[in-house]
């Protein structure tokens, strides 16, 4: 938990934003040709300047090439697969007002936090449908949900999965080394808009009201140990060309200050939360919509952006339209979700369990695996790391990726 | 030709072509693939080997004749290369190893020295250890002296399908290397693996121009007989080129040695 003002990292992407906005406000989408739209199509290496062009309305009518550019760049470089992984909600209290969001601290929904029993019961739900790679999720509740809660949860989930991601409020570098020691190697953070001035009137109340220490944070996992960052804008907030063109920045410039890293980036887009505005900002706030030809505009503008960068798509998406953007770029769908705390077991039981948004892919993970099959895809469970953390952990390490009945040997071996 | 079997870490073996696991759009798909390629050698990125999963994994399907290779994708340093090669012996997958150490998200390029520590250490293990490296040569000779059963430059870097664009040092090192010089990752047609071979290889390395073609089996077979042609061409020895500067283009009279006359 950060303790006073936080100033952004001067190496870090804050400073980075005034150089963007440069390179943003030197084209007029509205005028750039088709000309233009071509050549950057064409270029060996998208650059910042092709990438805004290619998220121009001008580019509207090149989205099948885009397309084609777009698959063939994936398929070179991660092969006709899609990694699958599922949220876990640990908790739901939250301090925020985020006045987009159905879990805000005015909601008068059921606020619940998992007991370390419970995360276990969690865990083997979700390990019983073959996943290996999971995103445990918080709200903002620093003093009841923090990093020692989280870190609790995560030594209990590290044994049921090889692969541990968080999506939980900014945390310190400290703190994401701990959550790594615990057991994490990658997180999500989700921007919600590079605009400043947004920001602040979204985010009226609570911690994550400090835009700079929100903007930092994926670097600061890094610098905690963290081996792969997946960042993104709530596309629907601010105009989607420009949250999109930042979010590409933001990912090329962790790449480029950490090459070992894995940068990933999803496109989360508005949904409704199914709650009433409650507050004068909710009431006031308007989404910018964001159709589904613009958001497959954006989708191929990155991935011709950052060919090597994986994708995360969720199930805020409805199947059909989920299974239509698979090939076009994404690398990593989740599966078998349930967006409620504690809802992978009591998945029935939905009276008390308020979701954070409505998903529109409510499809099992076998129905998921059949899906992608059905379209000539593998679904990939198991792409492991093993934390360099001595020989203890590399224990722990052959325990996850080979089941309790090889330990034996395994680890006779690994120590040999 | 009869007798040109490629002897490696003990094992002799007919076909030069080695393939990949990580990229088709099903794992069910490898049997036909490897049947069509003839390779008798496969690579399995150990990372993507669920071990743990009732329903099976990648090597239920692949075929018992072949010589598993698993690699060490993932590792970012030598400690962690050898941790990963460790854990695939220890899990029955057995002494092969190919060395890959990527601490480069986005070019996937080798990293030479961690790779010649990961090797010197799982040489000394036993393991027949088969490094991807930059096509240097002196990242070359330290492999050597470090154990490696082979070296394996890339031509281009993984998954851009440009073929041989680092052809002139990939040259080099099968002039001066001593070790087999297996050529892997960037291949993307036929044409360019027999070319690998006409050069001298001792054989290709290819996943991603199989696994991305519209009929990968289909291409699997192109490229087992490519680099058999090219195998075959090289043994053959090729009809001489004339160089520049060994073609009598000058005139008589601007003869540099007239003057010997």
């Amino acid at each position: 938990m950060k303790t006073q003002k936080y100033s952004p990292m001067e190496d870090g992407f804050y400073p980075e934003l005034a150089r963007g906005a440069a390179v943003y406000d030197a084209v007029d989408p509205d005028s750039v040709t088709e000309d233009e739209v071509r050549r950057s199509l064409a270029a060996e290496r998208v650059t910042e300047r092709d990438y805004l062009i290619l998220l121009s309305p001008a580019a509207e009518k090149y989205l099948e090439p885009m397309a084609r550019r777009a698959r063939d760049e994936t398929v070179r470089h991660f092969g006709k697969t899609v990694q699958l992984f599922t949220p876990l909600y640990l908790a739901n209290f939250c301090t925020n007002r985020c006045v987009y969001c159905g879990f805000n601290t005015n909601r008068r929904i059921a606020r619940q936090m998992l007991s370390l029993e419970e995360v276990e019961a969690e865990a083997k739900a979700i390990a019983a449908t073959g996943l290996r790679k999971i995103l445990a999720l918080t709200g903002d509740a620093p003093a009841k949900t923090g990093a020692q809660y989280l870190a609790s949860c995560l030594e209990v989930l590290a044994r049921y999965f090889p692969s541990v991601s968080i999506e939980v409020p900014s945390m310190t570098v400290e703190e994401y080394a701990l959550a790594v020691a615990a057991g994490a190697d990658g997180m999500t953070m989700f921007q919600e808009t590079y605009n400043e001035v947004l920001y602040e009137k979204l985010h009226p109340a609570g911690p994550k009201r400090d835009f700079g220490f929100r903007l930092d944070a994926p670097q600061r996992a890094i610098m905690g140990g963290m081996r792969s960052v997946n960042l993104g804008a709530l596309l629907g907030l601010d105009h989607w060309r420009r949250d999109m063109f930042y979010t590409g920045l933001h990912a090329a410039f962790l790449q480029e200050q950490y090459p070992e890293q894995e940068v990933s980036v999803s496109l989360p887009r508005m949904r409704p939360c199914g709650e009433k505005p409650t507050t004068r900002e909710e009431r006031e706030f308007e989404p910018t919509p964001v159709s589904d030809k613009h958001f497959v505009q954006a989708l191929l503008a990155f991935r011709c952006f950052m060919p090597q960068a994986g994708i995360t798509l969720s199930t805020r998406e409805p199947a059909h339209l989920r299974d239509k953007l698979i090939p076009l770029g994404i690398t990593k769908v989740s599966a078998g979700v349930s967006t409620s705390v504690g809802g992978h077991v009591a998945a029935e039981d939905t009276e008390d369990r308020e979701p954070q948004f409505d998903i529109s892919d409510p499809r099992s993970v076998d129905e998921m695996v059949a899906a992608l099959e059905g379209m000539g895809y593998q679904p990939v469970f198991t792409d492991w790391v093993l934390p360099g953390k001595g020989e203890e952990s590399l224990t722990a390490g052959v325990v996850r990726a080979l089941g309790q009945d090889v330990v034996g040997s395994a680890s006779a071996g690994a120590r040999a | 030709m009869t007798n040109d079997t490629f002897s490696l870490g003990g094992r002799n073996l007919e076909s030069r072509l080695f393939i990949g696991t990580g990229k088709y759009g099903a794992d069910s798909m490898i049997p036909a693939i490897a049947e069509a390629s003839g390779a008798e050698v496969i690579t399995v990125a150990l990372r993507r080997v669920d071990f743990g999963n009732p329903k099976g994994n990648v090597m239920a399907h692949i075929p018992k004749r072949m010589q598993l290779l698993p690699n060490t994708s993932g590792a970012r340093n030598a400690d962690e290369a050898v941790r990963i090669a460790r854990l695939a012996r220890a899990a029955g997958c057995g002494d092969w190893i190919k060395i890959e150490v990527i601490s480069d998200s986005r070019h996937l390029l080798p990293d030479g020295y961690e790779t010649a520590r990961a090797t010197e250490i799982l040489a000394k293990e036993g393991f027949v250890v088969l490094p991807y490296m930059n096509p240097d040569l002196y990242v070359a000779r330290s492999l050597v002296s470090a154990g490696a059963a082979a070296v394996m430059p890339l031509g281009a870097p993984i998954g851009t399908n440009r073929g041989l664009a680092t052809r002139e040092m990939i040259g080099i090192l099968i002039e001066e290397i001593d070790l087999p010089v297996i050529v892997d990752a960037g291949i993307g047609k036929p044409s360019q693996a027999c070319d690998a071979m006409e050069m001298g290889a001792a054989a290709c390395l290819v996943n991603t121009a199989i696994a991305s073609a519209d009929d990968p089996v289909l291409m699997a077979k192109a490229f087992g007989k490519a680099v058999a042609a090219g195998r075959a061409a090289y043994l053959a020895g090729l009809g001489r080129v004339l160089e520049k500067g060994a073609a009598a283009s000058s005139p008589e009279d601007g003869k540099l040695t007239g003057f010997l006359e």
